[in-house]
């Protein structure tokens, strides 16, 4: 993924609204704008527009049925998006834990050296 | 990254004093985060950090020792970092009596701050639980999809 990409995805996923047809998508499977909208404390034209920005970034795809237009998730592109997002958690995680180390070790060694001191 | 947040926290038995000097002064810092700090701990301070073969620079936001520290980075070269164009990581400290303190980090690109009030409480209470919380259900979700 590019940066740019990553900055389409990340905003497109930081939206609540966004993140609710995506759960209603993830949950339903294939299903249209106006089953979606039915769904969301939302008017139609904002599900449209979210939808539009979800399909941009490639974590929905969309195919026309009869006169239907279906929506459905790319999972390999969610995959790869909920990666990325649990890497940078966990290196948080990382760097927390040796700040934990390091700050564990300096207040004993200056216990010690207080110790010897008083 | 404007719409990523990460939300993550340390229980650590060591004084407040001790974890303010381990998140902020270079020299530690460059044990946990960076392999080069150049990093002066004061509002509105410019710095770089390297990490093996790439770097980049950070500029200091929030100084409030000992319990709140935050910086920019992430933004595009030859660009002052502003909420949009960065991601800031928050420290946030808090003692748990003499020896005790919790350590919070938040990363997030904040263009929360342009956001109406009624939906900034609304995202952040969402957000309470962290990140990763959503980030687990997606995965169940997906992975419920892809068995059926």
């Amino acid at each position: 993924m590019t940066a740019q990409t990553d900055d389409e995805l990340w905003s497109a996923i930081g939206d609540p609204s966004r993140r609710r047809v995506l759960d209603l998508l993830l949950s339903n499977g294939e299903v249209s704008a106006s089953w979606l909208a039915g769904r969301v404390p939302f008017s139609r034209q904002a599900v449209s527009k979210h939808l539009v920005v979800l399909e941009r970034t490639g974590l929905i795809s969309r195919r026309k049925q009869g006169r239907e237009v279906l929506y459905q998730v790319e999972a390999d592109r969610l995959d790869q998006a909920t990666r990325a997002m649990a890497e940078l958690a966990a290196q948080w995680d990382r760097r927390l834990a040796t700040i934990k180390r390091l700050a564990e070790t300096a207040h004993a060694e200056n216990k010690k050296r207080n110790r010897h001191e008083g | 990254m404007p719409g990523l947040m990460i939300d993550r926290e340390v229980l650590i038995e060591a004084p407040v004093e001790v974890v303010w000097r381990t998140i902020t002064e270079p020299d530690q810092v460059r044990q946990w985060f960076a392999d080069r700090v150049d990093l002066v701990v004061e509002p509105g301070a410019h710095g770089y950090m390297e990490f093996g073969d790439q770097g980049g620079p950070v500029v200091v936001e929030v100084v409030d020792p000992p319990t709140r520290f935050s910086f920019r980075w992430n933004y595009p070269r030859g660009e002052e970092p502003v909420a949009g164009n960065s991601m800031l990581v928050e420290f946030t400290l808090t003692p748990e009596g003499d020896e005790r303190t919790r350590l919070r980090v938040v990363e997030s690109g904040h263009e929360l701050l342009a956001w109406p009030d009624a939906e900034k409480q609304r995202y952040a209470d969402e957000h309470r639980d962290g990140w990763v919380d959503y980030l687990d259900r997606l995965i169940t979700l997906l992975a419920k999809r892809q068995s059926r």
